[in-house]
């Protein structure tokens, strides 16, 4: 006769947010770069983002939920591995810089999954996310700036400096 | 735009995310510098790369089970159900009644010990202490036979230095009851006893109004009271021999 009934704000948060629950990962797994943590930090911020879903108006779920990841991450990343978190990528040292690789040699190469993973990972951790969001989840600059906490102009300078590295990486394999 | 201002939008550019007008100005470019258009290839080739040789992660299965879990944990409690809601208010009723109850039964205590001091005041006034005057508890007992319904357990604590004066019939909450008689000193002591409501024994509660001390009790599904000006702990003793 009586049966609990599903919180219609539970169903809503499945249909609306669960559905990023793989570019959170991805985020999340290239910020911490294990799987385990990566996996505490998408489990924690989706219960955060619950709890805060009233506070969520519907504009971008994805934008909104990766914000919360990224935070997480963050948050643990500054709390157990504080020497990562101390590399400021200089830009005005590396502003100037052109990389001196040849086209195609990324290419040319045949990049396994794992070298070219590694590569991304090598990368301080706000060139990750804007890597990881741009390149592989295709957000756009306004996006990223969103999750990011920062003016697209940022992003915008971010990525181009994270490409260099990227192509410097790839180019000069170990 | 020259060279150089190009050059920095190469990647918004090869983003899709330039408008219409730099977008276009940045393709007349394109078709005549060779650095340019060498970067930006650069640039699709990275992409290319990253996108073939290092898809996203997927979240593994087992994460999104353990996710939804955690949910549903983090909702049990805020959940609405008609049967929460129902064992609530159910909840509520029970909790409202028994209050009620405890009130009610709580105001009649207290009218009865009104009742209790009320009897034990008239009874010093009207030099009506006792209808049967006797210390022997062989006169007292067989003479409430044939006036009430129940036979009281009558005794004398002499001994005790509470003497039994004698006994009489009185009214209390509505029914005759026995009102047994002692004296400590110059104290007079009323103990009023009625078939109790209750089976199961039940200890002295004291209670204290206008000067006097009054102790119910339960037992032997017998209902006691003993009233009296006597000082608490020397009526705390009597009600010990009572209990006996």
């Amino acid at each position: 006769m009586f049966r609990l009934t599903e919180s219609p704000r539970l169903s809503e948060f499945e249909r609306e947010v669960l559905p990023h629950l793989d570019a959170a990962y991805n985020l999340a797994r290239f910020l911490m770069r294990n799987d385990q943590d990566a996996q505490d930090v998408v489990q924690e911020a989706s219960l955060r983002a619950f709890r805060f879903f009233e506070n969520f108006r519907g504009e971008n779920s994805r934008g909104w939920f990766l914000k919360i990841v990224r935070n997480v991450a963050y948050t643990v990343l500054k709390k157990n591995r504080p020497d990562e978190m101390t590399v400021v990528f200089d830009e005005e040292l590396h502003g100037g810089q052109t990389p001196t690789m040849n086209a195609g040699l990324a290419l040319d190469r045949a990049q396994d999954r794992q070298t070219v993973r590694a590569a991304i990972e090598q990368l301080p951790a706000e060139f990750r996310e804007a890597i990881t969001l741009r390149e592989l989840e295709g957000a756009s600059y306004k996006e990223i700036a969103d999750v990011a906490g920062v003016p697209i102009g940022t992003v915008m300078s971010r990525l181009a400096r994270a490409r260099r590295q990227l192509q410097l990486i790839l180019s000069n394999p170990k | 735009m020259n060279h150089d201002e190009i050059r920095d939008l190469l990647h918004p550019y090869a983003d899709g995310e330039l408008d219409l007008v730099r977008a276009r100005e940045i393709e007349q470019h394109l078709r005549s510098c060779q650095e340019c258009r060498h970067s930006e290839e650069q640039i699709r080739a990275l992409h290319e790369t990253l996108l073939n040789d290092a898809p996203a992660y997927r979240a593994p299965r087992h994460l999104r089970r353990k996710v939804r879990a955690a949910l549903r944990r983090e909702t049990k409690e805020r959940v609405f159900s008609p049967w929460l809601a129902f064992a609530t208010a159910a909840t509520a009723v029970v909790v409202l009644g028994f209050v009620f109850i405890q009130m009610k039964s709580a105001s009649r205590e207290n009218a009865i010990v009104d009742q209790v001091i009320a009897n034990h005041v008239r009874s010093l006034l009207a030099t009506h202490l006792v209808d049967i005057a006797s210390s022997d508890q062989h006169t007292v007992k067989p003479w409430f036979d044939g006036k009430i319904d129940f036979a009281p357990d009558v005794h004398d604590f002499a001994m005790s230095g509470f003497p039994l004066v004698g006994g009489r019939l009185d009214y209390l909450d509505g029914k005759t009851v026995v009102a047994l008689v002692y004296q400590r000193n110059k104290h007079p002591i009323n103990v009023f006893i009625s078939p109790a409501a209750e089976v199961h024994d039940t200890p002295p509660v004291s209670s204290t109004l206008r000067g006097y001390h009054i102790m119910s009790w339960t037992q032997r599904e017998m209902k006691y009271w003993a009233v009296s000006d006597l000082n608490e702990t020397e009526l705390c003793q009597f009600v010990n021999l009572l209990e006996r």
